[in-house]
């Protein structure tokens, strides 16, 4: 069996997987960490979406072989050096934005990315930014509102609470 | 998903070479490929990773003119990189799926997939791009042969594709909010021999030209100029989404609203 190694939230981690082992399944069943969710297995939910060398990608439809060598960020590596939740996690938890929070950690790691490349971006980029994350709960106003107040923008102004 | 044996070579050479095994395939960016061996619809005995080719990505013009793209490039790239010199490529490229299929699906890929609803294939139709292999080079016009149909042959992988920059050029996507492909979609371009405009997501043949408002476009490259033709039905897709009448329609709406944004 292939051996990978990833950097994974900093640490460095290593193990031996089938050519068919998803990036999802390496983290949940061989790490343990089962933060990333799966929601669709089919690419289409983003619930289990984390960062590839910086970069946002569905990690049901990635196997674990490519991303030997990579570094990747999950759910779990988002929170301060603390403990204390980061920006866009507080900004959902001030925001409402979410509910059963089955597809949050996904929500969080797609927020984070837009983030990274367009610090303040309008209402309308993050909906559009948020079209491969799907949320049955919340109806998306609230993640989006939580996203635009994590980006430091003024949101009283947005009606949906 | 049936278990398969995965390499990651760092060379064309080196990937044709391990593609040579029986059942081989190679793996773009998985985005259509994974979903599809989870369903067993393929079962490759050898994945053949093309995401460590250097030389298979990248954006750049060609001492003709040209723009060349390398066949392992993801979405996002040419998004981001192809809009100095070909807006209307990148733009078409910063709507396929999401922003996590932009990151990793193929503009190789996608080409090779050829599926009936993509986006891609209609820019390498519209723009008569040249599809460039690890053995010889294909123009556009004979390479798509039907629905997930290509000219590519067993084991051939596709290097690069350069495509001529036009004038003008507008895609116009209408998007199927299910799957995110396009329920139908046009794209014109005009070049200083004629206009070309190719449709997608709409034919059971797959990607197609509309030769008729080619021609009327060629000679007045305004909205209006198609008002006089219609699409017949026959041959269109029909499903839950839209009848063949529907797309019909839809092929001369977006034809009229890609030349109107072009011009
Ligand atoms: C949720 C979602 C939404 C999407 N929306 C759109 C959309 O709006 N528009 C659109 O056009 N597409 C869309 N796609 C498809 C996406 O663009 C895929 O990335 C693309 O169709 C396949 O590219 P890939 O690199 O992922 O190829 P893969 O899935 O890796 O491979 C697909 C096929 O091509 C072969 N192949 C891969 N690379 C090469 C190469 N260089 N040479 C020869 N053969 C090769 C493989 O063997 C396989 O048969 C969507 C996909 C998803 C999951
Ligand atoms: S679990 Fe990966 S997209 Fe739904
Ligand atoms: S909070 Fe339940 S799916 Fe989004």
């Amino acid at each position: 069996m292939p051996q990978v190694s990833m950097t994974v939230n900093g640490k460095a981690t290593s193990g031996d997987v089938e050519g068919r082992t998803l990036l999802s399944a390496y983290l949940r069943d061989h790490l343990g960490m089962t933060g990333t969710h799966v929601g669709c297995d089919t690419s289409q939910c983003g619930a289990c979406v984390v960062h590839v060398n910086g970069e946002a990608v569905k990690s049901c439809t990635m196997f674990a072989a490519e991303a030997d060598g990579a570094t990747v960020d999950t759910i779990e590596g988002q929170a301060n050096a603390d403990g204390s939740l980061n920006v866009i996690q507080q900004a959902f938890q001030d925001h409402h934005g979410l509910q059963c929070g089955f597809c949050t950690p996904g929500m969080v790691m797609s927020a984070a990315a837009l983030l990274k490349e367009n610090p303040k971006p309008t209402e309308q980029e993050v909906r559009d930014y948020l079209e491969g994350n799907l949320c049955r709960c919340t109806g998306y106003h609230n993640i989006v509102k939580a996203i635009l107040a994590a980006s430091g923008q003024d949101v009283g102004a947005i009606a949906a609470e | 998903m049936y278990n398969f044996e995965f390499e990651k070579p760092g060379s064309i050479a080196d990937a044709v070479a391990a593609l040579g095994s029986e059942d081989a395939m190679p793996l773009g960016g998985g985005q259509t490929l994974i979903p599809a061996m989870k369903q067993r619809l393929n079962a490759p005995s050898k994945l053949v990773s093309l995401s460590g080719i250097a030389e298979m990505k990248g954006v750049c013009v060609r001492d003709d003119g040209a723009l060349s793209i390398g066949g392992a490039t993801p979405h996002a790239v040419v998004a981001a990189e192809a809009g100095a010199h070909y807006p209307a490529l990148a733009g078409l490229a910063s709507h396929i799926g999401d922003p996590a299929v932009r990151n990793r699906g193929t503009i190789g890929g996608s080409l090779a997939n050829n599926d009936p609803a993509a986006c891609y294939p209609s820019a390498a139709l519209g723009s008569g791009a040249t599809i460039v292999t690890n053995n010889r080079e294909i123009a556009a016009d004979d390479y798509f042969q039907g629905m997930f149909t290509t000219a590519l042959e067993e084991g051939e992988i596709i290097v690069e594709v350069r495509f001529p920059i036009p004038e003008k050029a507008n895609y116009q996507k209408f998007v199927q909010p299910a799957s995110r492909f396009a329920l139908t979609g046009v794209f014109v371009a005009k070049y200083a021999d004629g206009v070309r405009v190719a449709v997608t997501g709409a034919s059971e043949e797959g990607v197609f030209r509309w030769s008729e408002a080619e021609a009327a476009l060629s000679s007045d490259f305004s909205a209006s100029a198609v008002d006089g033709l219609s699409v017949s039905p026959d041959g269109m897709i029909g499903d839950i989404h839209g009848t063949p009448a529907y797309r019909a329609s839809l092929i001369k709406t977006l034809t009229k609203r890609a030349v109107a944004a072009a011009a």
